[in-house]
């Protein structure tokens, strides 16, 4: 069930609109030099930075869909019918959603750091960064959408709680992106403590929900 | 038939189930209190009662989806059919229902929608969605079925069907409750809601 739930989540992920995530991640990522200007030292400095934020706010932007529809069509309810308890549901919807969200990330990364003038180093250690950094933030984003589920403006909640909750990742990460010794382990860390609370988190609020 | 008759109750021979002094509170308000009763093989409960009584919360508790205020509830595997659709709109009805596991045509050939099967969910009827809700319980193999409001939004042919499959669930061992402001087919022990 478990397995069909994800397969089922990345196929309405990449049929509906995986790509919009990502055509804002390297929309942010354009805007970067119109705002800081053409400095190229200067984009090249910031530029890790930046494609974190872009990151951050992608991630968000599928926010919506990826607990309350179900939630409200009782898919949820019928999940557990079925023998599925929510904390499974909700790893499920981690790894559906890291799995429509992440890849392409880390392939639009490429054509946004050129963007922004980083080199070849500060590309693959960005890379290697967003790797580590995107489940934590998946699971993240799924906790909060779990929260959100059936509150009037969710999304906008969603961005409020989401944010400072990804304050640590961000500061790992972008200093792993930036090469700072020992951050990607620290990063890694707080990417695997996010995942595993996570679907805690969501479960215990999918179940709340309901009353 | 095959897939419909089987029932692979935990509780093989003791009842499907149990309420013992079941209270529940909903919004600050006691819907019911101390509410007994067994459900045994072959057994429908009907649950009746007027509009705000607490039907359909007594199905969502029996479900495990409502936290009882007091009491212990013990049941076998259940189905549940509610309003809720939980099918993919955007795919044909058959793969849709094939997303919750079990083998779905026994189930479609007797609720009459296996000529729907290549039809989007989205482009149903609504006693169409009612039957396809109905035809996942029936294909769940539980032996414990729970249906709320069954009769809505079905026409007479859909509600005859019904009827039939529910009278071979329970002669092949399993049990039914029913929520229902509407007469139902058949033999049925009666909870009054709501008095």
């Amino acid at each position: 069930m478990i397995g069909r739930l994800i397969a089922r989540d990345v196929r309405r992920g990449v049929t509906g609109t995986a790509w919009l995530p990502v055509a804002f991640f390297l929309l942010v990522a354009t805007l970067m030099p119109f705002a800081i200007g053409p400095d190229a030292a200067l984009l090249g400095r910031v530029g890790a930075g930046a494609l974190w934020i872009a990151a951050l706010t992608a991630a968000l932007l599928p926010i919506e869909r990826l607990i309350e529809p179900d939630r409200a069509d009782g898919v949820l309810d019928q999940l557990v019918l079925s023998g599925c308890a929510e904390e499974a549901v909700a790893a499920a919807k981690i790894v559906g959603h890291w799995m429509t969200f992440a890849p392409l990330l880390l392939i639009a990364a490429l054509p946004a750091s050129a963007l922004l003038g980083m080199d070849g180093r500060a590309l693959a250690r960005t890379e290697l960064a967003l790797a580590i950094g995107t489940p934590g933030l998946a699971a993240l984003t799924v906790a909060v959408a779990a929260v959100t589920a059936g509150m009037p403006r969710a999304a906008s909640l969603a961005g409020v709680l989401l944010f400072p909750l990804a304050v640590p990742l961000l500061i790992f990460g972008a200093a792993a992106s930036g090469g700072g010794s020992g951050a990607p382990l620290l990063e890694a860390a707080v990417s695997l403590l996010l995942t595993a609370g996570a679907p805690f988190a969501a479960g215990a609020a999918i179940r709340a929900a309901r009353s | 038939m095959q897939g419909l008759g089987q029932v692979n109750g935990a509780t093989a021979n003791g009842p499907l189930l149990r309420f013992a002094g079941v209270a529940l509170e909903r919004g600050g308000r006691l819907l019911f209190d101390t509410l007994d009763f067994e459900l045994a093989p072959g057994e429908g409960l009907h649950v009746a009662g007027p509009n705000g009584s607490g039907k359909s919360s007594l199905i969502r508790l029996t479900a495990g989806l409502l936290r009882a205020s007091a009491g212990d509830i013990v049941r076998a595997p259940a189905g549940l059919a509610d309003d809720s659709l939980a099918l993919d709109r955007e795919l044909p009805l058959g793969r849709a229902l094939q997303f919750w596991g079990s083998p779905m045509e026994p189930a479609m050939d007797a609720l009459g929608i296996s000529r729907l099967a290549h039809v989007p969910v989205r482009l149903l009827s609504s006693g169409q969605r009612k039957r396809a809700t109905l035809a996942r319980v029936a294909a769940s193999g539980a032996p414990l079925w729970l249906l709320d409001e069954p009769l809505n939004a079905l026409d007479a042919e859909g509600a005859e069907r019904l009827a039939r499959i529910i009278r071979a669930h329970r002669d092949a061992g399993g049990a039914v409750v029913a929520a229902s402001h509407q007469p139902l087919h058949g033999e049925w022990r009666i909870l009054e809601l709501g008095r």
